[in-house]
This record gives structure tokens, sequence and C-alpha cells, in this order.
């Protein structure tokens, strides 16, 4: 009896083992009639209908989500400016920054067609944009970090990067004059150059105009770490902090965490007004899409362009997300000044008599060190009024 | 304890009904061991194509792009193999602390021990022939991640410590530890804005392998899953391991050094993770930083549990998963889908095929056509 019901039910299941092979086989017949040129082709035009079967196509390469509110999707903001121009987009997020990276910008190449590349994240430039390079000649990449050294990289390279600490001193500008505990709060994911000049901007752009304010920061260790950012802004709201920013890979979470809290912030990479529409007075934003659309333009028409470009307010490269309810007239106008004064080049950010928060000179009287200043890449001090610890 | 596979002895004329019964059942358990993950891999697949289906894009059509992407050209197919060379090695390091009944998922830890400890060797052997640089950066990769893994096995056989959580937060420790020697005592002062050890010399880089657009780390990966084969299911050691694994008390009873065993393959298993940062230092990074923490030592977990914990199981398994991953950037840019959906395709496949456990060796399907005397597939 138990015998007999086994074999009805093996017989059930090698009737779907059948069937299932059936199924595979099916699938394995119409498999190679999908990947046609066609086929993939109305995919494609989907987002962009109808453009010339020329078009350029650029490939977008993102570390994290494209909707991060954050690094990425300020690139991403850039990549979409450029159907204007009628080329077409390919983007990839979440790619590693591992031999992966490296995969993706051939798979582009080869399966795409892609003829030029955006690598947005900082590492992806030394080995794998640069290895890529050397592989395809005739493929064009720019990377974001500025990291292009004339004669040592390939000719195929180009490398761009912002003063984005121009418009940080903005932020801490409305920070400082919006601030009634004068205490900030900056969570920052790592003591590099980079973001301790981001640091230093908003503290002093505080320091400029309430001379009472403190800046506290938090390290979390890493670019993308949401439970230790929400912990270091909450810790931070504990100390006293009724202004905070930050600079990490997504500002979210911190944010979110501020307007939980009721305080006020300032946002970073990205517009995340949206996120916090009680506090957010204002933030420090890329504007990629002017950079991409004079690259590509250039690539297009197959101009020269610059193997390094860098610039501020006044090349464009960054811009101020629009001022919250929460700001005050005054507050707008002395922001409106000190943007004014960055961008004509008058008010130089960091200028002798400059300590460090141990009281160590930095820079003597009398020295600026403008934005071209090779010193200010190697930044490794916190400036005065910066309550936080490097090592 | 099923034999996969049956080589050799297909034509000796003495081979009578019983010796061919013997390899039939062998064929059956083989085929039973291929089928059902086989099937449910089909099923995941189906169900994925459902998901996609409601996100909007046409099966069929994802379908076609992730064959494309994965096998579907010479470069594709490249990429699937280069995508798995790492996961062969993190796979190891879930897979042969499991046939002694551990629970180890502290690879990724050990995979960044392993590489840091191997730049910093190549740092201090600046002048040397590049094959003893090579060697030393393996033999040191291996060391320190045995030690890591191994300490979680330790901390089981001697003080009966949980080895899932001991290895989980070791792993934290480590990533800790080798980005605070990154970011201080080893740093290249030149690395700026990203922390990273010095280069260890072009001359010492792993290339690729000849013929194919794929680093060395696939050899080594190949290699390492084909020794512990040999180790776990044809020596006497993996025999007395896999004991350990059956019915620890029981092992000892019989006088196996159960605490010897536990160590010496979490050891091995740390040794596996290690050597696959050492890979990604010198065959892709040239330097250790925090890029080497990309999640191979989790996806690693992912394989073994699909290979069912045998090392050569990873072998497929890995390049599935590299044929996953490798197609994943193809849906994104072709069919407009989030990189989420990857995942997604992951979590079916694994909930699926642990589902489909239950099947295995019940499909009687196989021992009714290929052993009609009695069912030697168990």
């Amino acid at each position: 009896m138990t015998i007999s019901r086994t074999s009805l039910l093996a017989s059930r299941r090698s009737l779907l083992l059948v069937s299932g092979g059936l199924a595979l086989s099916a699938l394995a017949c119409n498999k190679p009639s999908a990947p046609s040129p066609s086929g993939a082709d109305s995919a494609a035009a989907a987002p962009d209908t109808a453009k010339p079967a020329s078009a350029l196509t650029v490939g977008f390469i993102y570390v994290g989500p494209k909707d991060d509110y954050g690094y990425n999707q300020a690139h991403a903001e850039g990549a979409k400016s450029l159907l204007a121009l009628g080329v077409k987009i390919r983007e990839e997020e979440k790619v590693p920054e591992t031999v992966d990276v490296q995969k993706t910008m051939e798979s582009m190449i080869n399966l795409d067609g892609a003829k030029l590349l955006f690598p947005t994240s900082f590492g992806y430039f030394e080995p794998h944009i640069l290895k890529m390079a050397e592989k395809y000649p005739d493929v064009v990449f720019f990377h974001c970090g500025g990291l292009y050294t004339e004669g040592k990289h390939p000719k195929n390279v180009g490398s761009y990067f912002g003063y984005i600490d121009e418009a940080q001193y903005v932020s801490g500008v409305v920070a400082g004059l919006t601030s009634k505990t004068n205490k900030l709060g900056f969570v920052a994911a790592k003591p590099i150059p980079q973001v301790l000049r981001n640091i230093n901007a908003f503290t002093l752009g505080a320091l400029s105009v309430n001379p009472k304010i403190t800046t506290s920061v938090i390290f979390t260790g890493d670019w993308s770490l949401p439970v230790k950012e929400a912990e270091a802004t909450n810790s931070l709201v504990d100390q006293g902090a009724d202004v905070v920013t930050c600079h990490v890979d997504s500002p979210k979470v911190v944010i979110e965490t501020a307007e939980k809290r009721g305080i006020f912030s300032t946002g970073y990479h990205a517009n995340q007004a949206a996120l916090a529409p009680k506090g957010y007075l204002t933030g420090a934003e890329w504007n990629w899409a002017a950079v991409y659309k004079a690259y590509v333009e250039k690539v297009k028409s197959g101009q020269p362009w610059q193997h390094l470009v860098r610039g501020g307010f006044k090349e464009g490269f960054i811009k101020m997300s629009p001022y919250g309810s929460a700001v005050s007239e005054d507050a707008k106008a002395k922001a409106e000044a000190a943007k004014e004064a960055l961008t004509s080049g008058k008010l130089v950010i960091f200028k002798g008599p400059l300590k460090d928060n141990a009281g160590k000179e930095i820079i003597a009287a009398g020295t600026e060190r403008g934005q071209t200043d090779i010193e200010l890449e190697k930044m490794s001090y916190l400036v005065g009024g910066v309550k936080g610890s490097i090592n | 304890m099923t034999a996969s596979a049956a080589p050799g002895a297909v034509s000796e004329p003495e081979a009578g009904p019983a010796r061919a019964r013997l390899l039939l059942g062998r064929l059956a358990a083989f085929l039973d061991g291929l089928v059902v993950p086989a099937a449910s891999i089909v099923v995941a697949v189906a169900l994925f194509g459902g998901f996609v289906g409601l996100a909007g894009a046409s099966p069929l059509e994802v379908y076609g792009e992730m064959f494309r992407g994965a096998f579907g050209t010479w470069f594709s197919f490249q990429n699937s193999l280069q995508r798995a060379a790492p996961l062969m090695l993190t796979g190891l390091c879930t897979a042969l602390p499991a046939r002694l009944g551990l629970i180890v998922i502290g690879g990724e830890g050990a995979l960044f021990v392993g590489g840091t400890a191997a730049a910093a060797v190549a740092t201090h052997l600046g002048g040397s022939q590049p094959y003893v640089v090579l060697a030393a950066m393996a033999l040191t990769s291996m060391v320190f991640g045995a030690l890591w893994v191994g300490a979680a096995g330790a901390l089981r056989a001697l003080r009966g410590v949980n080895e899932t959580i001991s290895s989980l937060l070791l792993s934290y420790i480590g990533i800790a530890v080798c980005n605070h020697l990154i970011e201080g005592a080893l740093r290249d002062p030149q690395s700026l804005n990203k922390p990273s050890t010095l280069h260890i010399g072009e001359q010492n880089m792993l290339g690729p392998v000849p013929g194919l657009d794929v680093h060395y780390g696939l050899v080594y990966g190949v290699v390492a899953c084909l020794f512990c084969w040999l180790l776990m299911d044809h020596s006497v050691f993996g025999f007395s391991a896999r004991i350990v694994g059956g019915n620890p008390r029981a092992a000892r009873l019989s006088g196996l050094g159960v605490t010897k065993l536990v160590v010496i393959v979490c050891g091995l298993a740390g040794a596996a993770a290690g050597l696959a940062g050492m890979v990604e230092v010198a065959a892709v990074h040239g330097k250790a930083n925090a890029s080497l923490v990309a999640g191979y030592g989790y996806t690693g977990i992912l394989v073994a549990f699909l290979a069912r914990h045998s090392p050569l199981g990873i072998l497929p398994v890995a390049l599935v998963l590299g044929g996953i991953s490798a197609s994943g950037g193809l849906l994104q840019r072709t069919c407009n889908l989030p990189d989420a959906t990857v995942s997604v395709l992951q979590g079916m496949l694994f909930v699926v095929i642990l589902a489909s456990e239950t099947y295995r060796g019940k499909v009687d399907w196989f021992t009714r056509w290929l052993v009609p005397a009695k069912g030697a597939a168990a």
C-alpha cells in the first residue's frame, strides 16, 4: 500500500520534473532570440525615444544607489541632464571598487557600445580606470576626484573635482546665524583631507559671523554607515548642537534624524530639503550637470578637452540648496554676500593667521592659501573652534 | 556521505551485475545531486520572472539579457568567471566548518586581515624575486586568515562559544583593526584621500591566466576547491571531520581529537578566506585598502549553502552567482531595473534551494529508472 502511494507520488513528481525540463528547454530556445540587437534596442529606447542611430552612448557607474539623496544622486542628476544633448545614457549603481568596476566598464564598452564613461566613485581611479583606459584607448574616461597627473596617466583619461568647501563656508554662515545654542554638529566619514577641508570651511564660515560658535565633529569611520550616522547625530543633539551637517555618502539619515529631533540641518552633495521641510536651512550641492554637459559637448564635436578641471562657485561646479523657511533675512543677505565674495575671489577661506584646535599655528599671518594651493590638498588639521580630534 | 562521481572502472570486463548496479546507484545519486538544485534554480528563475513582470519589465527580455550578460558572449563568460574567482575561496570559508556542523560567517574579516597582512609583507620584501614575494604573501595571508577563523573555532571547541556569533564579531574586529592600521602604521603617506598601504610593486602583481582575461585568482580558487574536496571527501582526516559533524560526542567517544579537528578545519577555512584577500591585493588592487571589504565574504556564505558545503559543488555555484552578478549590471542598464533586483534573485535562489533540500534523495524517479533492484540513492 505504501509502495503504490510512493510510486503514485513519484510519477506525479516525475511529471513535474518532465514539465520543468520542457519549460527549461523552451526557455533555452527563447534565449538566443531575446538578446538580438533589436530586442536590446527597444528596451533601451524606452527612456530616451527617437534618438538617431549613431547617438553617443555614455556610461555612468555609481558606487551606491543612485537615489541616495547624496553623492551618487548628485552624479545621477548630472547624468540625466545629458539626455537633452541627444546622447544615450547607460547607468549602473552599487558597483564596488574592485575588479567588478573594471568588468562593468568593459561590459559597457563591449555590450552597450559606450564610448565615454563616467565612473564616479573616488576609489575607481586607481587601478581600475587606469587599467581599462590602457586597454581601451578609443574610449574616454572621466573620473570624479581630480587625480589626473600629466605624463603619468593615459591620454584618454580626465579627472574633475569641485571646491565644495566654498559652499560649506556659506552653509556655515547660515548655520552660525541660525544657531541659538552656538553649538554646531558635523557627522564625518573619515579624517581625510577632503573631509577636513569641509569641516574647517563650515566652521570658519560660522565663525565669520558668530565668534562664539563651536563645531563638534564625530567621525563614523566609513562612507556609508547609516546606523552610526544616526547615533552620531543623536549624540550631537544630546550635546546641545542645534544645527548639524555632514560629509558622508548619503546625508539622508543625518538630515532625517535632525528633523526628528527638531533641530536644523544643512545638506551636502544633493538637495535634501524634501527630507526635512522644517529644519533644512540650505546645503552644499554639486552641480555636475554643468561639468558633464561641457565635457560631452566637447567629446561629441571632437574638440580637445582638459585632462584636469576643478572649479567652485565661479566655474559653476557647485551650488547652494534654496534657503529653507527658517533662514532669517539677515542670514540670507550675509550668505549671499559670502557667496559673491567667494565667486569673485575676494574672499579666501584659508588664510593666516590660522590656528588649529590645539592652538598650533597652521597658516602664518599674511599668507593666503587660495583654492588651487596644493597645500590644501594635504590638509591634516582641524581649525580652532572645532571640537574633535583626527587621531 | 553521498559519493558524487564515479570515475574509472566503466568498462571492466569482470564487472558483474552487482558492480553495474553500484555504478548505476552512484549515477543516480549524482543525478539526484545535480537535478534537484538545477530544478530549484529553474523554479527560482521562474519566480523571479513573475517578480520582474510585476516590476514592469518583460520576463523573457530579462532572461535574454541575463543570459547575454552572464554567458552569452566570450567576454560575458570571462566576466562571470572573474567574478566567481573570489567567491570560490570565501565559499570554502563557510563550507569547510559546515562539514563539522559549524556555521562560520566571518569570511569577510578574514579576507581583509589576510589581504592587509599580505600587503604589509610584500612592502617589506622590496628587492626580492616576485615568486618569493608572492609565496610570502600567500603564506602570510593564509596564516593570518587561519588565526582569525581558527580563533572562532578554538573558542567553540575549548569554551563552547557560539562560532556563528564569534566569527562575525571577530570579523568586525578584524575589519576595524585593519582599517586602523591602513589609516595609521601601514599608510602610504601619498594616499591622501584614500588611505592605503604602499603598493606591492608592479613586478609582483599576479597577471591574467594565459589565454583568458581572468586573473590568477581563478586558478587559486579552483585548486583550493579541488584540494579541499580531496581532503574532506577522500581522506581519513575528512572522514573524521564528518564524523564530528554527525555527532561530536560519539566522535569523542570513539577517540577522535575533536578539539584539534575543529581548530584545524576552522583554520583551513580562514586560510582560504585570507588567500582570497591576498589574491585581491596581488591581482587587482596592488595594495590593501577599504575596497577589499566588498562583500565577497558574505556572498561566500551564500555560495557555501547553495553548494551544500561540498568543496566541489562550490565551483559551479560560484560560477552561477558570478554570472548573476555579471548580468545584474546589464539588467540595470538595458531593462532599467534597480540593483536590488539581483538581490531579490539571489534571495529567491537561496530560499528555493534550501527548501529543495527536502526533496533530495526522495525523488525516486532516479532509483526507479536507474536502479530497478533496490534504492541505492539515499
